[in-house]
């Protein structure tokens, strides 16, 4: 393995923009890393090494003129369901297939701009719907600390590429937990900002309401660097928050004294299995011995999020993926009439999760289901939403489990209600819309392989600077995620 | 006189006359190369998001005000499902249970100036289709047709829909109606409202009942109505196809019905049976609308004078005929010459006169419009007061009009020029008088001998000796009394 790709974000970047490296050996060892290793790992359904060494030697054509680039030289995995112009961008779905994108999303964009080279358009669930990667329809991803087992999802192909040093910052979007969760899994930070923080414009939506695109990385000053570089109004997006993006990677904390997190009393440790539990008490011990003070606070709707979540977000992708019908893209299956045509096509180009979520959604919009399904969810969200404002009148941060279970086998969880439990404590923010992100809090051993667990925390809306700099603190101060390296590509 | 009334409600889309499209940045302009307006925004690319125009809510408000409607502080932006080709989303943004405005009223009048009034339900903004054609058919209908072109132009382009309450009665009233509807839109500048490029377009639902019957009878609803004359037959072969239905006995299935323009009559299109069921929520992309109270007083502050105001200041300040007063309405350049004409000569009967008669008649004939020649209303008002002065006659005011016209000058300065001035000095027009007498002995002893009439002759031919300028009154005076 190159000591290059061992490096974060903000040593490349420095080392870059000072002249010492140039983008294009960084790139260069990390293609060659993912030519090595990729064909177990599986993060990568396009690996873009051509437009790779281009935009690496721009990026040094730029830092030769004198530009100071943020991401300067940095190796980027996007999520294949984001737009980059001229590539092919799939969702992991047999319609879209052999989509190419003519133009790119503005977070990508944002992130090429600060210097990012993007190596490759990574694996997901279809759509980015599932929690394990296993629903993508165009390949199988493995997590690189256990080729047996998921990497979680649905941003499993970024989160095993950077957590085996295919890239160095991972794109990935979260509509339930499909940041947190794959970091988690992966050992990574997984960071959701705020809904609004960063452009959904070329994001391939699933649930608008609910996406947020978010970086997953091996550190915490990374996600805070590739957030500052994404983050921020943009008028594509009339979702967009236009509200100043204070810089977060400057706000790095070292201790979390005169901060109160709250632990929540419905989140019962009990429930995740003695060894799992074991590791919250030690994570939540470490908070206060960083000199935060604990309180106890309450979300008594938390429990019916998982509910809530799976009327609203399966009633927005039942409209948002109508577009995709083969008239103007994508797969098109020919048949006597167009109705032939529409039923064919989506019935050949979605995979099951996704009909099924399409079944279910249409069912909660339809005439007659409609208040007692979606208007009812709509109001068990507000009150979600403000179980979360009454809890932060109380504490600053809430810290929580990430997961409810170290990363599973591949094939180890059939049925789709076990699958929608994996979200169970990332839910209820993303329904909130408020900041949050996984951070490595220990291991746990399972046949002897040891598996990574993350710890959450979740700030009120905007509160991103805080967020990171308490994960920061975390992170310095206990070290988890270095105690343990990936399988994937290590030295025999 | 029929048992049977008819009642009618109108439903308007009327596509807003903004620069760019609803939702994205593309032109929005009429016609040009099939697909070259267009955007991943307008074509629904993936990950492509919605941002709403601004200039287009705006409209929406300006209309709203113009029709009296209420402008609630918030209002949203739903998706309409439904899967069509030409419908890049297979879901249309549009308003479900909060549009922009409610309720409203249209003022509008009859061929002979009744004023009239039809309460609107709501008026709400929504995004245009892309346009389908159907090849393979023959007849460019989808039925039998091998394959369909799609042009997504029109997609995304914004689109008012505004939807009356079932209150006129007979194809006149919804004809009436929809003229009103169309000289405010075009007034406030807000759309184009022509029915041949299609930004506007509308249905028609109709009913009958017996006269004074409380409940409304099952209605169709007519489509395919591309001119107001079609909206006019269509509705009134609709209305007698009703009542000769009820009349027989038979009941009226609610439903769909197509105008065919070369048949003149109405055939089913779909049933009410097959209705959509078009899953409408709140569209997750666009955050609801906060319209600011005051901004909406400004709004109402700052309307232009609609046209059923000026109808009724053209007919009842003006005393003009409803076809006069309706003739300038519709030509808004002319209506706001002829009001400056007005303005300047305080006499609407004979600025009517000059703006609708010789005037409009010279535009005509020089292809030149009114406003644009070299008579302004200033020189208007300086002709009626010459002519009210007794300066010239009507007669000699039309030559001068022609000849300032042709920029001759002010009509006081060709007057002068030309000594065109008319003569009323007795004197002078008795001795014209008497030579056209003498000149003429036999029409004279006619005259004597009871035929009277041919005064007419000899006052005729003392005007042409005074080349007209001679004041005809006088002139005629003077003859009676020489023959007397």
């Amino acid at each position: 393995m190159s000591v290059l790709t061992e490096r974060s974000a903000a040593e490349i970047a420095r080392d870059v923009n000072a002249r010492k490296l140039s983008a294009r050996e960084v790139v260069d060892a990390t293609l060659a890393h993912v030519d090595a290793i990729d064909a177990e790992v599986g993060a990568y359904l396009t690996p873009l090494h051509d437009l790779a060494r281009a935009t690496a030697s721009r990026v040094d054509e730029r830092v030769a003129h004198g530009e100071r680039l943020p991401l300067a030289g940095v190796p980027l995995a996007v999520k294949d369901n984001m737009c980059l112009v001229g590539t092919r961008t799939t969702c992991a779905s047999k319609i879209l297939e052999r989509w190419s994108a003519p133009y790119t999303a503005t977070a990508v964009q944002r992130m090429l701009d600060a210097g990012c080279v993007p190596i490759g358009k990574t694996n997901l669930d279809e759509f980015a719907m599932g929690s394990s990667c296993e629903n993508s329809a165009l390949g199988v991803t493995r997590n690189p600390f256990d080729l047996t087992r998921v990497p979680g999802g649905s941003s499993g192909g970024s989160a095993a590429a950077v957590a085996a040093r295919e890239a160095t910052i991972g794109l990935g979007s979260d509509t339930g937990g499909s940041i947190r969760e794959p970091g988690a899994f992966c050992n990574l930070i997984g960071f959701k900002p705020t809904y609004g923080r960063v452009s959904r414009y070329g994001l391939i939506a699933f649930a608008s309401s609910l996406d947020q695109i978010g970086p997953l990385t091996r550190s915490v000053e990374d996600a805070a660097l590739a957030f500052d570089a994404m983050g921020g109004h943009d008028p594509m997006d009339g979702t967009s928050i236009d509200r100043a993006l204070e810089p977060t990677a400057t706000a790095l904390r070292e201790d979390l004294r005169g901060l109160r997190v709250g632990i929540v009393r419905e989140f019962a440790l009990d429930a995740l299995g003695p060894e799992m539990a074991a590791v919250y008490e030690r994570a939540y011990a470490d908070l206060k011995a960083l000199g935060a003070t604990l309180v106890d606070v309450s979300l008594p709707t938390a429990e019916h999020g998982l509910a809530t979540y799976y009327l609203i977000a399966p009633a927005e992708c039942s409209s948002n993926l109508a577009r995709f019908d083969g008239v103007r893209y994508g797969l098109r299956v020919d048949g006597p009439d167009v109705n032939a045509m529409y039923e064919r096509t989506r019935a050949a180009g979605f995979g099951a999760e996704v009909k099924r979520r399409i079944l279910i959604g249409t069912y909660a919009l339809s005439s007659g289901y409609y208040d007692a399904y979606y208007v009812r969810a709509q109001k068990a969200r507000t009150l979600i939403a403000r179980d979360f404002a009454d809890a932060f009148a109380g504490c600053d941060l809430i810290a929580c489990p990430a997961t409810s279970c170290p990363p599973f086998a591949i094939g180890a969880v059939s049925d789709p209600y076990s699958m929608y439990l994996m979200d169970y404590y990332t839910i209820p923010m993303s329904l909130a819309g408020i900041p949050a992100l996984s951070v490595p809090c220990g291991w746990v051993s399972e046949g002897g392989t040891p598996l990574p667990i993350g710890l959450q925390l979740a700030a009120p809306h905007f509160a991103e600077g805080l967020l990171l700099g308490a994960a920061h603190a975390y992170e310095r101060a206990t070290e988890h995620a270095s105690k343990h390296t990936p399988r994937a590509g290590a030295p025999a | 006189m029929s048992a049977y009334e008819a009642v009618i409600g109108i439903e308007c889309h009327v596509e807003l006359k903004t620069e760019t499209k609803m939702f994205c940045g593309c032109r929005n302009e009429f016609g040009g190369e099939p697909n070259t307006k267009v955007c991943p925004v307008c074509m629904a690319l993936p990950g492509s998001l919605p941002v709403p125009n601004r200039k287009a809510i705006e409209y929406m408000l300006r209309a709203g005000a113009a029709f009296d409607a209420e402008i609630p502080e918030f209002s949203k932006f739903d998706r309409k499902n439904y899967f069509y080709p030409d419908m890049p989303k297979n879901y249309q943004i549009s308003q479900y249970d909060m549009p922009l405005t409610q309720g409203g009223v249209v003022r509008y009048w009859l061929e002979d100036g009744t004023m009239k009034t039809c309460r609107l339900t709501r008026i709400h903004l929504e995004e245009d289709t892309g346009k389908s054609t159907h090849a393979g058919s023959g007849d460019g209908r989808i039925a039998g047709s091998s394959y369909s072109l799609v042009d997504y132009n029109r997609a995304g382009v914004p689109l008012m829909e505004c939807v009356s309450e079932p209150e006129l009665h007979g194809a006149d009233e919804a004809v009436a109606y929809l003229e009103s509807l169309r000289r405010t839109l075009l007034e406030l500048g807000v759309s184009d409202v022509k029915m041949e490029e299609g930004s506007l377009r509308c249905d028609a639902n109709v009913s009958v009942r017996l006269v004074g019957a409380a409940e409304l009878g099952t209605k169709t609803e007519i489509k395919n109505m591309n001119s107001f004359r079609s909206v006019h037959r269509a509705i009134e072969s609709e209305i007698e196809r009703q009542t000769t239905a009820l009349e027989s006995g038979a009941r009226i299935v609610q439903e769909t019905r197509g105008w065919d323009e070369i048949h003149g009559v109405t055939h089913p299109m779909r049933s009410k049976e097959e209705a959509h069921d078009y899953r409408y929520f709140p569209d997750p992309d666009l955050v609801p609308l906060e319209i600011a109270a005051a901004h909406v007083e400004h709004l109402r502050g700052a309307l232009p004078e609609l046209p059923w105001r000026r109808f009724e200041r053209y007919t009842v300040q003006y005393e003009l005929g409803a076809k006069q007063a309706t003739q300038l309405i519709d030509n808004p350049a002319l209506a706001r010459y002829f009001d400056r004409v007005v303005e300047a000569s305080g006499n609407p009967q004979q600025s009517t006169n000059f703006v609708l008669g010789e005037l409009s008649r010279l535009a005509n004939e020089r292809g030149v419009s009114v406003a644009e020649s070299a008579v302004t209303p200033e020189h208007v008002a300086e002709l009626i007061g010459m002519v009210e002065a007794k300066t010239i006659n009507s007669k000699i005011a039309k030559e001068v009009l022609t000849r300032t016209w042709d920029g001759a000058g002010s009509p006081r300065s060709v007057v002068e020029k030309e000594g065109l001035a008319q003569t009323s000095d007795p004197a002078a027009i008795e001795k014209l008088v008497e030579e056209v007498l003498g000149a003429n002995p036999g029409v004279v002893a006619e005259y004597r001998s009871g035929k009277v009439a041919v005064a007419g002759f000899l006052v005729g031919q003392a005007m042409k000796a005074s080349r007209g300028k001679a004041d005809p009154q006088l002139v005629a005076e003077l003859v009676k009394k020489r023959l007397g």
